[in-house]
């Protein structure tokens, strides 16, 4: 047998030693020769750090082709400033591997600005560190309050809405038009679970709304059967979940197959995870985009979207998307790379030309903390029937503000920001 | 508390604890033959639910149920005969680094064929829905895996017990040395059992995926909970999983009710005083090989 085996083993080996070497020999050879040629060309880099791994995993592949088909787009057009653009993404997994990966994207593969980003944990701890390295950075997917407010930073920009905005549209729906006052939260355990407990709490109290019932549960719960059951035995007329990620699939599936009939809201909904609960979603939430809005720029892009990578673009997809758009814009107006001019050409900026934010409505950075003020829409699921296909599953049932109201309406008051950006220097 | 709610909080955890045991019992009877700690079991899991979903439009749910777990299971079986027996002779540690590498690579191997996305994966049309028991208003779903955990158990038990097979697989687990000095070559049992495993996975992984859906890190969590469970019950004693299996259940369900931030640490506290009072296990007994 070993005399037998030993020729094998051999052959294995060489094989393996010579495999190793030619993927050696390639990755040496992209290193050495590649910058040069890239160097040739000078593009401009932007470094996109986004979940491929983790409960938030999923969002991460969309927000990746958001941003891939905007640079493609722009660089159609030739770029920006005769430059060609150049995409870099990073899987930002947790808040310490987020920040390694920024100081990696900004020390080594020279990037001009930072964008994506999905975990409020993450980017808080990324937005610090740009601040620090005085590095643009647009958060295209973290919600927390914290970062447009407490801790906003000078080179930190948000085209993601805010959980007062995401809150603030599905709260007041609930309460004026489901006339739903006894409430109980279900609330992922980290930074953007707790910011948004406190802004739904906020609203609840301040409509004299009764909280009946309040769980924590940590991210990558599986099972939600235990909370169910306290849920129904509190006998609440609302479950408002403020959950992230793959929770909120495994949430809504077992919260229809546990027989549950009391109504359902989230403060927050990503496409890419209520797609994957099928024909037993239910309830109403807040979402900053849909493919099915019915403005021409939406349309047309998503078409572009579907056309590029065989399925509907989600939020996230849109989010990176505006985003690299919007760092573009800046270098165009700027005239420049340079960061601190950057972040001067963003402050007060209204999204321009083709890329109006698909919104049909201008859309703007405020200046002093840097949100851009974007309408929220309130969906609710669809009629099974209505569905043209699996993707359909939502409507929307209103704009918030509506056409015609101030965008400010929504956003976090000027009184009740702590927001104090750095000077630039 | 009424009793419903109650009653309806024993059958969560039962549930849950069921599903525990499954990925035990597979944990548990490798490491007692083969005398691996299989690192891999919780990708095995997820390969399993991804198996299903991609065979359910053919075979539908029932017939997915049956035929992943068996494809895992010959996966399981492959990887024993080429990869796993070069290193029997070897320092243990190879055997666990070989499956500690084995999981990421069939979870990336995973994330490449199937993309981030989680998968839709729909409770079959059968057993959606609720049954009334009195006052008590219970998931069909969640009573059907209750059902198939208990008659896999007591098929494992039978096979174990009452089979030629069984018998050689309980003796080799004993005393492999003796076994062999009888005349029985262990090789193909030992192939046989390490399928075994792994099918038990993947039929976790298939009762899970319409509930806790079907995604790429979907396996983490149950696979560390297999080895508490596993530590608990005794190392090896498939009793010892089966008991220790529903405890954790339990435990981590009552914490959901009394103190929810503390669910997930729960199982890890009472592995640690199981472990202070009785360094065995449960049932751990007194195994020469293991000393």
């Amino acid at each position: 047998m070993a005399t037998r085996h030993a020729p094998r083993h051999l052959n294995r080996r060489q094989f393996l030693t010579t495999a190793g070497l030619a993927t050696a020999a390639a990755a040496g050879t992209k290193d050495l020769f590649f910058p040069a040629v890239v160097r040739a060309q000078e593009p401009i880099r932007i470094g996109q750090l986004i979940p491929f791994t983790g409960f938030l995993g999923a969002i991460g592949e969309y927000g990746k082709q958001g941003a891939t088909l905007a640079v493609e787009e722009l660089n159609e057009k030739g770029g920006a400033l005769g430059r060609k653009l150049e995409l870099i993404s990073e899987d930002e997994a947790n808040p310490g591997v987020a920040v390694q990966k920024a100081r990696k994207l900004i020390e080594k593969d020279k990037v001009v600005a930072l964008e994506g980003l999905v975990s409020s944990a993450s980017c808080l701890a990324v937005g610090d560190e740009v601040q620090r390295a005085k590095v643009l950075m647009i958060n295209a997917g973290a919600n927390s309050d914290e970062i447009r407010s407490k801790r906003c930073h000078r080179y930190v920009f948000s085209t993601e809405g805010c959980n007062t905005m995401y809150v603030g549209a599905i709260g007041n729906w609930l309460i004026k038009e489901r006339k739903v006052s006894r409430w109980y939260f279900l609330t992922s355990d980290y930074a953007f679970g707790h910011d948004l407990l406190r802004v739904a709490r906020n609203l609840l109290t301040a409509n004299k709304g009764t909280e009946v019932g309040s769980d924590l549960a940590p991210t990558g719960t599986t099972d939600f059967s235990q909370y169910i059951t306290k849920m129904k035995a509190a006998k609440p007329d609302l479950i408002f979940h403020n959950l992230a990620g793959a929770d909120v699939t495994n949430f809504l599936k077992q919260y229809a197959e546990s027989g549950m009939t009391i109504e359902v809201a989230g403060g927050v909904i990503d496409s890419a995870f209520a797609w994957p609960v099928g024909e037993s979603l239910r309830g109403h939430f807040p979402i900053i985009w849909w493919h099915e809005l019915n403005t021409p720029a939406s349309r047309a892009w998503a078409a572009r979207y579907v056309k590029r990578w065989g399925r509907p673009p989600d939020n996230q997809a849109y989010g990176d998307y505006v985003a690299v758009h919007a760092i573009a814009q800046a270098i165009e107006k700027a005239k420049s790379t340079d960061s601190g001019k950057l972040v001067q050409a963003l402050e007060g900026h209204t999204l321009t030309g083709a890329m109006d934010g698909l919104k049909d409505r201008p859309l703007t950075f405020r200046a002093w903390d840097h949100q851009l003020l974007q309408p929220m829409y309130v969906v609710g699921v669809k009629d099974r029937s209505k569905w043209k296909d699996k993707w359909d599953i939502f409507e929307i049932i209103g704009e918030v503000p509506a056409r015609g109201a101030s965008l400010e309406d929504l956003a976090i008051p000027k009184a009740e920001s702590q927001c104090q950006l750095e000077p630039l220097s | 508390m009424t009793p419903a709610v109650f009653a309806e909080f024993l059958l969560n955890g039962l549930v849950l604890g069921a599903l525990y045991v499954l990925m035990a019992l597979g944990v548990s009877i490798i490491f007692g033959m083969v005398g691996v700690i299989n690192f891999a079991h919780g990708a095995l899991f997820t390969l399993g639910a991804y198996a299903a979903y991609q065979l359910q439009g053919a075979l539908g749910f029932s017939g997915a149920l049956v035929a992943a777990p068996v494809l895992v299971g010959v996966l399981g079986m492959l990887i024993e005969a080429t990869l796993l027996r070069r290193l029997y002779l070897q320092d243990p540690l190879q055997g666990l680094l070989l499956t500690f590498g084995l999981a990421m690579v069939l979870e990336q191997g995973i994330r490449l064929i199937w993309g981030l996305s989680p998968k839709q994966f729909d409770v079959p049309a059968g057993l959606a829905g609720a049954v009334q028991l009195g006052a008590l208003t219970y998931s069909k779903y969640r009573s059907f895996i209750l059902v198939s955990v208990v008659l896999l158990i007591a098929g494992l038990a039978l096979f174990l017990q009452k089979t030629p097979v069984g018998m050689i697989v309980r003796a080799g687990s004993r005393d492999p040395m003796m076994v062999r000095l009888l005349g029985i070559s262990l090789t193909p049992v030992l192939t046989l059992v390490f399928g075994l495993g792994t099918a038990f996975a993947a039929i976790a992984g298939v009762l899970s995926a319409p509930l806790a859906g079907v995604q790429p890190a979907m396996g983490v969590n149950v696979g560390t909970a297999a080895f508490v469970v596993v530590t608990i019950g005794g190392l090896g004693s498939l009793p010892g999983a089966i008991i220790s299996g529903l405890l954790v259940g339990q435990v981590v369900s009552l914490s959901i009710y009394f103190q929810p931030r503390v669910a997930e640490a729960s199982m890890y506290v009472l592995m640690a005083v199981i472990l202070l009072l009785r360094p065995r296990g449960l049932m751990g007994e007194r195994w020469e090989k293991f000393d």
